[in-house]
């Protein structure tokens, strides 16, 4: 039996921002533990005896490349097509309550593994 | 338990850096200028009203699907060319996965262990010519989000009542440049990140990929910094200084957390890794995020992308295409030119180049062309708070300007003028010449009775020439000009004194 | 004003009969648009309808029919150049975005939510001038073999209203199998076309990844995701693949392949010579005697019919189910992160504590996600997240290779593949709820294709008893190599008409369902 603890499945939805009751953690940990412990088999299919050699990963169904588009404008939004399903709005801008995690302000694409950190996995 | 000191009055920068060898690292940020975002065919445009520049794609509507911008991609590897990096033969976009209400689908696309470019160098030149190599771990293409407005008191995100989102930006293209650790900096470690970023910052303008303009935040700065006690080879602890954006900041900031640090570990303290802000008024950094084990971005493959495969023709015809790199053209005009290196720095610090380059091509000499663009039109442009280059003076004006002088037409005093009245929008040149009657007073029989006159007027100064000393006829021009309205050629003047007075000049 | 009677033919005819009809003037696509509507109305509503559709548009179809009708009554260049199934009425899966209707996707997360921008598979079938009747019911995002899981209510099976109709995509199979729309649109991620098919008696086809664009489907797991066609026949099924198939810009996993002529191939109706393949992996354990009787049956007829038959070894098929269910979760996981209450759709403050965006957004989440989609969200994120996905994510996509190995293996000694669609018939509602691994043990013969990103088909193989007795439809599955959709509607339409000889189509012998109109 996969060991998922309650404390797993509180980080997992942390991670995907979902609150949980107590409850619902406990239940959730018993349904993933036999969920993974049926899915797990996959890691000994690639290591397996029967398949020789390296698997290379497939994550397209059909190996298609360089799919570009031309650098032309198209379809644009007015800003009120843009609000038009925007659960609050105040001067043409999306609202949303406060915001504490104040780990940018310049956005985000200045977050992420920092220089000479590597890239490992 | 024990506390551990993790702050500490800074030392002084010599006192660090007799203690400590600094290393540093960088990710530079480049917001391309395509016309469209990197994923979706909105426009990338920097100024409009909020949520206009936006469609399905990058509003991260359910259903829609991201397609690449073909632009956005050769640039990414013109880049990596112009950092001297290796091209990935074949590469893929990932999502990064992170929620904030600024990233529309709560990740972002961007490259993770697949980055286009790798592997490259870049050589700095530092302010007296010493060239400094810095290594280029990678650059790699992603996209940037929207921009937020804190409302609320502060006006900042501590203590914000509430928050709006602008998505014009979300999904601009950006290439994000990543050095290796920089090691061996010494004391010129403040000096080599400004020249790190204004070399990155040269090179996206010269490959026009970019408008590059910081203070839009068109290029910004990650600067990481880590102190290494003198003869270790083992690196510290980093810190992450998020957002220095002008080329001054980075050389404070850089500066600046190498004093804190050090000032840190000397009272045997140790470093948190966290991410700092830069605070321009104080020049400092304060305290941000510390990094932690919920930074699981759960990065995989984008699965709505397919990879990027480059060849050695496509490679190597943007390869053909490339400027000549800015360090290597720099050379090549100070030679040309033959400015004095202080002449030299100081154009290159006001960033007119280009605008002293295309004038020589235009017919005007190199000193004439420095002349006008390092004076008259830089104190223009800076009484009115713009670059020189916005001013609108065209190398041609300069040109016709120069040769009204050339001509005797006008002075150099008039020709100020004439500029201004120019940059004010009254015409050309030779048109506000003729529309004012600024003509110089060429006219013999004018000039001489206003030379007679003066002469009349001033005996005592008609003695001394007489007397040999020529340098008085000084004295007899203020009056003379007086007299003409300013449109006499001094020259002319004293060659009229000394015929009136027979002495040979 | 036509009456009931008529109306009972007008819908029970195909697609490609009511299109001849609506050419030929013997009906007017406003006839047959309302026949469609009243068949909703007496239907689906009630406490014991179908509830096959969350939202009917008739206002919207009716106008679609009037316009088609004015251009054929009008004659000259306009009515030569209508699509051949102009008029037709069609319904949508309530995954595909609509504009002017709303788009739920089953989930409470988007009620209310109208789409600015239509999908481009809507964009092709509103060129074409089809009526779109309306949004069909669906697993909360596609997430589901038994359309049980939808914020709208359960869909019921028309072949037995106390019976699943299958999953995802049970409404648009249900409408399509009970008349209230003689073609549907619908999507297949594992299964969700095809295994709905399969226990109403209905034909689905999961059309080879990137043959049908997914710009406007929302997203489950993007790789394996495919929008295909609902129908009664075969040859239905392939005129509506030739409608929304080609390639588009939009979609950058498109492919850039001509569409070939379904509609041709589904008529060829031919398997002398034809090489199938048996699945040996796709039969025995887990499959009821019932359905592996229709198995067998189908295989004689084939065989009869100048077919060879051969058997195929897929070993690796025993971890598809594994590498379905991590990769889907994790994909999904990613996908449905834009779902915040940010810039669409529901948003729920927490009662009490402070009002941050976080807890806004964690709270929007709980309440406007059911709990098979959170299930597979946490899943998902397990799968991914640091020191977890070498092991499950990474290996997943090595097993898609092991897989496609298999397949193109198969592919060697024979033509197309064949296999029951489910192995089971549509079982009582309520039986599978709460247990997620028996749910998902219902996609394990659809799965594999999806992984391959190959072409997949159901077709009706007759009827079988459950343990319990009912007599309930049958799916017999083709496969085909990518690209090769076309071999998929020939052996399907051959074994539908070697079914259908001497009797009446399956789908016709759907018993007579109770008015619910009040």
């Amino acid at each position: 039996m996969s060991d998922i603890s309650r404390a797993d499945v509180e980080h997992l939805a942390k991670l995907a921002h979902i609150s949980m009751t107590e409850h619902e953690l406990e239940k959730m940990a018993g349904e993933l533990a036999v969920i993974v412990d049926s899915v797990k088999t996959v890691a000994d299919a690639v290591s397996s005896a029967a398949v020789s050699g390296d698997v290379p990963a497939t994550s397209h169904p059909l190996p298609l490349t360089n799919v570009f588009r031309e650098d032309v404008v198209g379809e644009v939004f007015t800003a009120e097509q843009s609000l038009s399903n925007a659960p609050d709005a105040e001067d043409g801008r999306f609202k949303v309550p406060a915001i504490l995690d104040e780990e940018s302000e310049q956005g985000p694409a200045l977050r992420g593994p920092a220089a000479g950190e590597g890239s490992e996995r | 338990m024990t506390d551990t000191i993790a702050e500490a009055e800074p030392l002084s920068y010599e006192e660090a850096l007799e203690r400590f060898d600094p290393v540093l690292g960088f990710e530079v940020h480049v917001e391309l200028n395509t016309v469209t975002k990197m994923f979706s065919s909105a426009p990338n445009a920097f100024g409009d009203d909020p949520n206009t520049n936006v469609n399905p794609v990058c509003l991260g509507l359910p259903g829609t699907l991201p397609v690449v911008n073909g632009t956005a991609v050769e640039s990414a590897i013109r880049l990596g060319l112009a950092l001297n990096c290796r091209i990935a033969e074949s590469c893929r976009f990932a999502r990064k996965q992170y929620f904030y209400p600024d990233t529309p689908k709560n990740w972002q696309t961007s490259q993770y262990d697949e980055p286009i470019a790798y592997d490259g160098y870049l050589d700095v030149e530092l302010d007296d010519g010493e060239i400094f190599r810095v290594e280029i771990e990678r650059a790699h293409m992603e996209e940037d989000a929207g921009k937020l407005t804190h409302a609320g008191t502060s006006g900042r995100i501590q203590g914000a009542d509430y928050s709006l989102v602008d998505y014009n930006r979300s999904g601009v293209p950006l290439i994000e440049i990543v050095t290796k650790p920089i090691v061996g900096a010494g004391e010129r470690a403040p000096e080599i990140a400004r020249a790190y970023v204004s070399a990155v910052r040269d090179i996206v303008k010269g490959l026009d990929i970019s408008d590059a303009r910081m203070e839009r935040g068109n290029v910004r700065c990650d600067a990481n910094v880590s102190l290494m006690p003198k003869g270790s080879t083992e690196f510290g602890t980093r810190s992450e200084t998020k957002n220095v954006n002008s080329m001054r900041a980075v050389e404070h900031a850089v500066t600046y957390e190498i004093r804190r640090h050090a000032g840190v570990l000397s009272s045997g303290g140790s470093i948190v890794q966290e991410t700092r802000h830069w605070q321009e008024t104080s020049r400092t950094t304060t305290s941000g995020r510390p990094k932690s084990d919920a930074d699981d971005y759960r990065y995989f493959p984008e699965p709505d992308l397919v990879p990027v495969v480059t060849t050695q023709d496509w490679i190597e015809r943007l390869r053909a295409e490339l400027p000549e790199p800015p360090a290597e053209r720099r050379r090549r005009l100070r030679e040309t030119w033959g400015y004095a290196d202080k002449e030299f720095r100081d154009v290159v610090a006001a960033d007119l180049l280009d605008e002293i380059e295309e004038t020589v091509e235009k017919g005007a000499s190199p000193a004439v062309a420095r002349k006008w663009w390092m004076g008259e039109i830089s104190r223009l442009a800076n009484a009115r708070d713009l670059d020189p280059a916005a001013l609108g003076v065209a190398p041609a004006t300069i040109i016709e300007l120069n040769s009204l002088i050339e001509a005797g037409r006008i002075n150099d005093k008039i020709a100020r003028q004439v500029l201004e009245f120019h940059v004010d929008g009254e015409g050309s040149p030779e048109a506000i010449v003729e529309a004012r009657g600024l003509e110089v007073v060429s006219d013999d029989g004018a000039l001489s009775a206003a030379v007679e006159k003066a002469m009349e007027e001033n005996p005592d100064v008609v003695e001394k020439v007489k007397g040999g000393k020529l340098k008085a006829i000084g004295a007899l021009i203020g009056p003379v000009m007086k007299e003409t309205k300013g449109q006499a050629d001094a020259g002319k003047v004293r060659e009229i004194v000394l015929e009136k007075l027979g002495i040979e000049g | 004003m036509i009456d009931v009677a008529d109306n009972a033919e007008l819908i029970r005819l195909t697609a490609a009969e009511m299109a001849a009809k609506l050419r030929a003037g013997e009906i007017t696509s406003v006839e047959l648009t309302q026949a469609h509507l009243d068949r909703i109305e007496a239907v689906d509503g009630g406490e014991k309808g179908l509830n096959a559709y969350i939202h009917v548009s008739g206002e919207e179809a009716l106008a679609t029919a009037a316009e088609v009708d004015a251009i054929r009554s009008a004659g000259g260049a306009e009515a030569e150049a209508l699509h051949p199934l102009a008029g037709v009425p069609i319904a949508v899966k309530d995954l595909i975005v609509t504009t002017g209707q709303p788009t739920t996707a089953g989930s409470k997360m988007l009620e209310g939510w109208m789409s600015p921008y239509d999908a481009t598979v809507v964009e092709k079938i509103r060129t074409a001038k089809l009526p779109i009747l309306g949004k069909t019911n669906l697993d909360e995002f596609a997430m589901g073999s038994s359309t049980e899981h939808s914020a709208y209510g359960v869909t019921r099976n028309p072949w037995n209203i106390e019976r699943i109709p299958g999953g995802s995509g049970g409404g648009s199979a249900a409408a399509v199998a009970a008349f209230e729309a003689p073609l549907a649109l619908g999507t297949d991620t594992g299964g969700s076309i095809r295994q709905p098919g399969a226990v109403t008696g209905t034909v689905g086809t999961k059309p080879t990844y990137g043959s049908v664009s997914r710009y406007g489907a929302i997203a489950m797991a993007s790789s394996l995701d495919q929008i295909g066609p609902v129908a009664r026949t075969t040859e239905d099924a392939a005129l509506l693949h030739e409608l929304i198939a080609g390639h588009d810009p939009k979609d950058s996993t498109s492919l850039p392949d001509e569409v070939p002529a379904f509609g041709e191939a589904s008529r060829n109706q031919s398997v002398e010579g034809l090489r199938i393949g048996v699945i040996r992996q796709l039969q025995g354990e887990g499959y009821q005697s019932g359905v592996l009787a229709r198995f067998q049956e189908s295989l004689d007829a084939l065989k009869a019919a100048g077919a060879e038959i051969v058997e195929v070894d897929c070993t690796s098929f025993e971890y598809a189910l594994g590498a379905y269910y991590l990769i889907m979760p994790s994909e999904a996981s990613s996908n449905l992160a834009r779902f915040d209450g940010v810039r669409y759709g529901t948003r729920v403050t927490p009662e009490e504590g402070p009002l941050t965006i976080e807890r806004v957004m964690g709270a929007t989440r709980a309440a406007g996600f059911g709990e098979e989609v959170k299930r597979r969200i946490i899943l998902g994120t397990y799968a991914l997240s640091a020191g977890y996905y070498d092991a499950y994510y990474g290996s997943a996509q090595k097993v898609r290779t092991l897989i496609q190995r298999d397949f193109d293996a198969a592919f060697e000694t024979a033509d197309v593949l064949i296999s029951p669609t489910s192995p089971v018939v549509a079982f009582p509602l309520g039986e599978k709820l709460d247990d997620p691994l028996a749910m998902y043990l219902n996609d394990v013969a659809t799965i594999p294709a999806n992984l391959a990103g190959i072409p997949g088909i159901s077709v009706p193989g007759g009827l079988a008893a459950d343990e319990s007795g009912a007599e309930l439809p049958v799916g017999i599955q083709f496969l085909a190599p990518a690209r090769e959709d076309a071999r998929v509607y020939q052996a399907a339409g051959a074994l539908e008409k070697l079914l259908n000889d001497g009797s009446q189509p399956l789908w016709a012998q759907i018993p007579e369902l109770e008015s619910q109109e009040a």
